[in-house]
């Protein structure tokens, strides 16, 4: 038994021993308890939602499986060798890469010039950050609906504004044709894709550059002032070396999103005309899902599987690269 | 080398009181001229209007005798060294110092030739390969120093730049920067809030309070006769004693504030009733704390001097008339009559 005058009231405290002894009030408060209980979730979930479904595409990739026979019989390559020596499958591949890296290119540098206006002081700068922000904040299917309405062969706004400048109709700069049928035509087909996942990775890639604009130091910033680097001196020797950690990390973004994503194909061209648009994620879901042969589906969809390896690993050194710093 | 001059010079921001107001100074070719402030006095942002980094609101400056308010830094021959030392943290030593002689398009031979001489002289040799997160804090100040160096600017404006030092590595530091400032004979502003930096390495300090100059002159005027109350409390450690009797505030330091019995009858002094409190022991010296009427004072004594009092009770204190400082109570401005 052990007593104290309280300072505050006088009172007189007592308590004994037993007072301490553990009553699973406090199991809590270990973290070796505490932590994988707070862990189990994302673990399940990514177990359940991304390692079952993985697994299952390698077993159908090597296997004889359709929508109607399920019974997965070993057969090797076999499914790899038929999927490889498709025409379609060769170009959505192309394509695939094609969309990925042209339209990073073009995100990192508008990506850069849009960061830098929206980090200078100016009225109105909020609004105008919003603005930028909506395409981020848009669900996907949508917003490529709006955009399948704003390149409509018949009724696209864009054609009705050339219209009126004086630039589309007969006689004029884009030619006779009353429209200049963005989605039937092979190239145009390919620069609506292109331009669509443009305009929806370039506000996080924004976002990013943003951050990293502002992690860098003011006084570095004025310190290349007074040393008297030009402004193109300072973008190439101080700002791209400080930002080029946080850029490869909204360009692998980007390369993810654009990469892996099937939504803005098959909403926008469903891969046409003529398969001119196919990648490999819509070629994946067009051959397993719509026509039933979900071994060639998997096999298709594995493609992916490299390229993202390699996108994971540089994450990975990028982020601990940042750690060490 | 030239001299910097700032005429009315004015910083506002937004709506707040004004960070600099109408502040005139020059400092002479050649000359350390340091500005010493609590923080937010407008010291740093006086400096930023010299280096070209913030506009003034209204006011000029003036280098050499160009008036280069218009000027952007880097046409302003200026070379600055900041609190952080804003090295670039993705280049060596070597193309850190590089940097603004690249930017110049000083052509490379003459790059090297500089590159050189300013590592040497600062001691950077053996370094010039790592980058500033494998340099120590006065490592990395001395490779700012270099880079500010390497221009050969008109004028040297440094910002706090031995703030991040401990204690120890600051007082050699000085003393290299204060050498290194004679030996190359640059007008140098230098902004501090420390006031140990102020007194050891200022030919002359610009006392800043609210935006405003207090006082300018050598350490010594500004220790010895200080313009106000302010100059008055803000150097000194402990400060001035201010005592209150009628209209006038009679200020003393704490070294001249000794007992009666140890005055010379033959030299006036100004009589107080002190009651000591506590005694400080800080090794070289003593520093005992108490009241003269309800104001707090303090006396300072070397620890080699025997104390003839004892703590608790009052004794009779005095201090050399020629020691004593007016000032006015209510304005708290330096009186030069004797009440």
């Amino acid at each position: 038994m052990s007593a104290l005058t309280s300072p505050s009231t006088g009172e007189t405290l007592t308590w004994s021993d037993d007072d301490f002894e553990p009553d699973g009030r406090y199991l809590l408060d270990n973290s070796r308890l505490l932590g994988p209980i707070m862990l189990m979730p994302a673990v399940i979930y990514i177990i359940g939602l991304v390692g079952v479904p993985f697994a299952l595409a390698i077993a159908y990739a090597f296997s004889d499986v359709t929508v109607g026979d399920q019974s997965i019989d070993w057969v090797g390559l076999r499914n790899f060798r038929d999927v490889w020596g498709n025409d379609t499958f060769q170009r959505a591949l192309r394509n695939s890469f094609m969309f990925a890296i042209v339209s990073q290119v073009i995100v990192i540098i508008l990506a850069n010039m849009l960061a830098m206006v929206l980090s200078a002081n100016f009225h109105g700068k909020r609004i105008v950050r919003f603005l930028v922000l909506l395409p981020w904040t848009t669900p996907i299917a949508l917003a490529v609906i709006g955009w399948l309405w704003t390149l409509d062969n018949v009724y696209s706004p864009i054609d009705a504004a050339l219209r009126e400048l004086g630039l589309l109709g007969p006689g004029t700069m884009f030619g006779p044709g009353k429209n200049m049928l963005w989605l039937a035509k092979p190239d145009l087909a390919q620069l609506s894709v292109l331009t669509v996942h443009v305009w929806r990775t370039l506000p996080l890639a924004t976002v990013i550059l943003l951050a990293g604009l502002a992690a860098i130091p003011q006084d570095v910033k004025d310190a290349a002032d007074v040393d008297g680097a030009s402004f193109w001196r300072q973008f190439f020797y101080i700002r791209v070396p400080l930002l080029i950690p946080i850029m490869t990390v909204a360009i692998l973004y980007g390369i993810v999103f654009t990469f892996t994503d099937m939504t803005v194909v098959y909403i926008l061209t469903r891969g046409g005309p003529i398969d001119n648009t196919q990648v490999l994620a819509s070629w994946a879901f067009f051959t397993g899902v719509e026509a039933s042969n979900l071994a060639h589906g998997a096999a298709i969809a594995l493609f992916l599987f490299p390229l993202l390896v390699v996108v994971a690993l540089i994450m990975l050194r990028v982020a601990k690269r940042a750690e060490t710093v | 080398m030239a001299s910097v001059e700032v005429r009315e010079i004015v910083k506002q921001f937004g709506e707040n009181a004004p960070a600099v107001d109408h502040i005139s100074l020059t400092a002479q070719d050649g000359e350390f001229l340091v500005l010493l402030g609590p923080s937010g006095c407008g010291k740093t942002t006086l400096l930023r209007m010299i280096g070209g980094l913030e506009p003034p609101t209204s006011g000029d400056v003036v280098i050499g005798n160009h008036v280069v308010t218009h000027l952007p830094p880097r046409a302003r021959r200026i070379a600055m060294v900041f609190q952080s030392y804003a090295l670039y943290p993705h280049m060596s030593v070597h193309d850190n110092i590089a940097f603004p002689l690249r930017a110049q398009g000083t052509p490379k031979a003459e790059q090297e030739k500089r590159i050189n001489w300013a590592a040497s002289i600062l001691g950077l040799d053996g370094l010039m390969k790592r980058k500033p997160r494998q340099l120590s804090g006065g490592q990395r100040q001395r490779v700012a120093l270099a880079r500010a160096l390497v221009r050969e600017p008109s004028v040297f404006l440094l910002d706090e730049p031995l703030s991040n030092l401990d204690a120890q590595r600051r007082a050699s530091a000085r003393d290299e920067l204060q050498q290194f400032q004679r030996s190359i004979g640059t007008t140098t502003i230098y902004v501090t809030h420390d006031q140990v930096e102020a007194m050891g390495m200022g030919d002359r300090i610009a006392v800043l309070n609210l935006g405003t100059v207090r006082q300018i002159g050598t350490p010594q005027e500004i220790y010895d006769d200080p313009a106000d109350t302010f100059v008055a409390t803000f150097l000194g450690s402990p400060p001035m004693n201010l005592v209150e009797r009628g209209t006038m505030l009679h200020g003393f330091r704490p070294e001249h504030f000794s007992p009666a019995a140890w005055h010379d009858a033959a030299n006036p002094f100004e009589r107080f009733s002190f009651v000591p409190h506590r005694e400080e022991y800080l090794g070289a010296e003593r520093l005992i704390y108490g009241e003269v009427g309800d104001e707090k004072v303090v006396a300072r004594f070397p620890a080699t001097t025997q104390l003839d009092f004892s703590i608790g009770h009052p004794v009779e204190f005095g201090v050399a008339t020629r020691h004593m400082r007016y000032f006015d109570a209510e304005s708290g401005v330096r009186s030069y009559e004797t009440p």
